[in-house]
């Protein structure tokens, strides 16, 4: 079988084989593991940067693969994130007023301590007590399982609800930014239990560890990220191969052959759909830690429709067309607006990068989408000897056979 | 001879366009028929009723010896049950090679957990060289299907619509875009799956119709007008009046 996996998905190995040779490159370069060229700051934006190449291929798969174009999937990677988020600053603050109190003339009681974390915690909020949604908080197996519970429900229920009534193309996609806008004006009010506008914060600071260096955590998650990276390559190349891929990108091409072939169409946009959510969110959940802040604004709908860009211009359709989109574009992004990039100066008028950026992005997703609909990923075909299967805007066309 | 499939009374109306009235139709298994009638006469229609794609608005459809009403069910649901459809203008998976086509309609489990733990087998592969060589693209097999001719992806679906296996084949003008070889390789091809299929040929070319040599039902304002063979329903003076005539 695996043999089948990698000649129907050359790009596995070669996949693995970079992904191997780039992990062992920063170990080697970074401060904890290595001579300390790259700053623990940067290794933590080369795990983030990890993170959302995996968000991209779950992103890919719905998209570029089922034609789901889904304008809400950074939700899910926002709310895996919350989850994990919840019980990093739990399990912190827990420590630290245990040991605060610990000096104090009568020993406190658990109620006590309890209270004291709730303090802590939704003091800027304006409230001292624990809501309803932190019941599982004190445990780590329980809020890893939140992680994939959540936006893997959310998914399965949002998706249910819009698969069986048949909405498809832009209606959808509509209904996914109204959805991950909803959860942002949720997560913004004070009383949504999750601390508003001020999100959850200090998620660097890892419980337990709280003697060990950033450098050291840093090149950790950055493994982490990249183990996980590689297993959802290896998980979602493998859906979208064999029979399963072919009735996935069926579904794509013409949504009603695939039901007068006897495929039942809406449970298969929902396996789809609800496992790239899952997946999402634990690439949120492996992103926050090195973020170290989360906030409402990270499911805002603009998050999702960079995602859509991402892979758009990586190309989409294929799995590693996501994660050169979302590692280069979302590497640049951060190299023009954290100042990197010198501000080009025309004697009347001073370009700007930090605000001319988000122009040049808009400019080549629209040079990308006009004259090279496969992205830099395409590029990849002139060298292949067999061309990969074409992302072809066949949507338009199945909608013209109706 | 039981039926297989019963329509009874059915009608249905778009936006006040009787496009299908009181209609009453069965079909038993084996059997070959030939569904004739000018434009507008209700034949796509009633194959989109049959196939679930459209809802009647009044009317009995019912399916098999338990006579299943197929109103209940949906399209994926009708098509498990053994309802095969070809549609007028050759509807493949362009961005896919032949062999995928062909295996994606081949019969086996339906459910996404089934498609996803299903590897390729040597019967399957067995099958789908028997299908490919009946079709004529043997050699064809590795190429996308979009590279295809029109007759060969006629073909193709004709392939499709053998892998899926059904009990019934509603078939839309399946000779369109052929060449008279052609022509001759699928009138034997559908005679021969009449043999242990009940087939339904929407056409619009009589000598066509005439080679198949099976019962005619001509359709006329999404009614039967008449039934019986060829040579029977050619002499009806209605007939004539509102198809052959013109």
């Amino acid at each position: 079988m695996t043999r089948t996996l990698i000649r129907e998905n050359p790009s596995i190995p070669w996949f693995l084989a970079i992904l191997a040779a780039f992990c062992l490159g920063v170990t080697l370069m970074a401060e904890a593991t290595g001579v300390g060229m790259l700053s623990t700051s940067f290794v933590k934006t080369l795990g983030k940067t990890l993170c959302l190449c995996l968000v991209a291929i779950a992103m890919d798969v719905v998209w570029g693969y089922c034609g789901i174009l889904s304008l809400g999937h950074m939700a899910f990677f926002g709310l895996g994130g919350y989850a994990i988020g919840m019980w990093l600053m739990y399990a912190r603050t827990e420590i630290i007023v245990t040991g605060s109190l610990a000096n104090a003339p009568i020993p406190p009681t658990p109620a006590e301590i309890e209270d004291a974390i709730a303090t802590q915690i939704f003091g800027v909020v304006g409230a001292n007590e624990f809501p309803l949604i932190w019941a599982f908080a004190d445990s780590l197996a329980l809020q890893l399982l939140m992680v994939v519970l959540v936006p893997g429900l959310l998914a399965l229920v949002f998706g249910w609800l819009a698969f069986r009534s048949r909405v498809t193309g832009v209606y959808l996609s509509i209904l996914t930014q109204a959805m991950t806008l909803a959860l942002a004006l949720y997560l913004f009010q004070n009383d949504s239990g999750l601390r508003g506008n001020n999100g959850l914060s200090g998620l660097q600071n890892i419980p337990f560890f709280r003697d060990t260096p950033q450098s050291v955590i840093s090149i950790a998650f950055f493994w982490a990220s990249a183990l996980a990276l590689a297993l959802g390559y290896v998980l979602f190349a493998w859906v979208v191969s064999g029979r399963m891929g072919s009735v996935i990108r069926g579904i794509r091409d013409n949504e009603a052959r695939v039901r007068f072939l006897g495929y039942h169409v809406e449970g298969f946009k929902l396996f789809v759909f609800t496992l790239s959510a899952v997946v999402a969110g634990i690439a949120g959940a492996l992103y926050y830690p090195q973020a170290g802040i989360i906030n409402p604004a990270e499911v805002a709908p603009i998050a999702s429709i960079y995602l859509a860009v991402w892979v758009a211009i990586g190309g989409r359709g294929r799995l590693y067309g996501a994660v050169i989109g979302a590692a280069f574009v979302s590497l640049l992004s951060s190299w023009f607006t954290g100042g990197g990039a010198p501000d080009i100066d025309l004697g009347v008028y001073e370009i700007r990068w930090t605000d001319w950026w988000l122009v040049l992005l808009g400019l080549s997703f629209v040079a990308v989408t006009l004259f090279a609909p496969k992205g830099i990923g395409g590029l990849f075909d002139l060298v292949a000897r067999r061309p990969a299967p074409t992302a072809a805007p066949a949507r338009t066309r199945a909608e013209a056979a109706e | 001879m039981a039926s297989l499939l019963e329509l009874s009374g059915v009608s249905v109306s778009f936006d006040g366009f009787r496009a299908i009235n009181n209609l009453s139709f069965q079909i038993g298994e084996p059997e070959l028929r030939a569904i004739i009638g000018p434009n507008g006469a209700g034949k796509t229609t009633f194959m989109d009723i049959v196939t679930g794609k459209t809802r009647p608005d009044t009317g009995r459809v019912l399916w098999g010896e338990k006579s299943v009403s197929l109103l209940k069910l949906s399209e994926s649901q009708i098509a498990r049950a053994g309802i095969g459809r070809k549609f007028q203008k050759p509807t493949v998976f362009e961005a896919q090679t032949v062999r995928e086509n062909l295996a994606m309609a081949l019969k086996a489990p339906r459910g996404p957990l089934d498609v996803l733990r299903l590897r390729p087998t040597q019967a399957s592969a067995d099958r789908i060289a028997a299908i490919a060589a009946e079709i004529g693209l043997s050699d064809d097999l590795p190429r996308i299907a979009g590279e295809l001719s029109h007759g060969q992806k006629q073909w193709l679906e004709i392939g499709m619509l053998l892998a899926q296996d059904p009990r019934l084949l509603l078939v839309d003008e399946p000779a369109a875009g052929m060449t008279p070889a052609e022509r001759a390789h699928t009138t034997d091809l559908l005679k021969r799956l009449a043999e242990r299929h009940a087939v339904v040929v929407v056409e619009h070319d009589m000598d066509f119709v005439r080679r198949l040599g099976c019962k005619v039902t001509v359709l006329h304002e999404g009614s039967v007008l008449a039934e019986g063979s060829l040579d029977h329903v050619t002499a009806n003076r209605d007939v004539i009046d509102v198809y052959l005539g013109r």
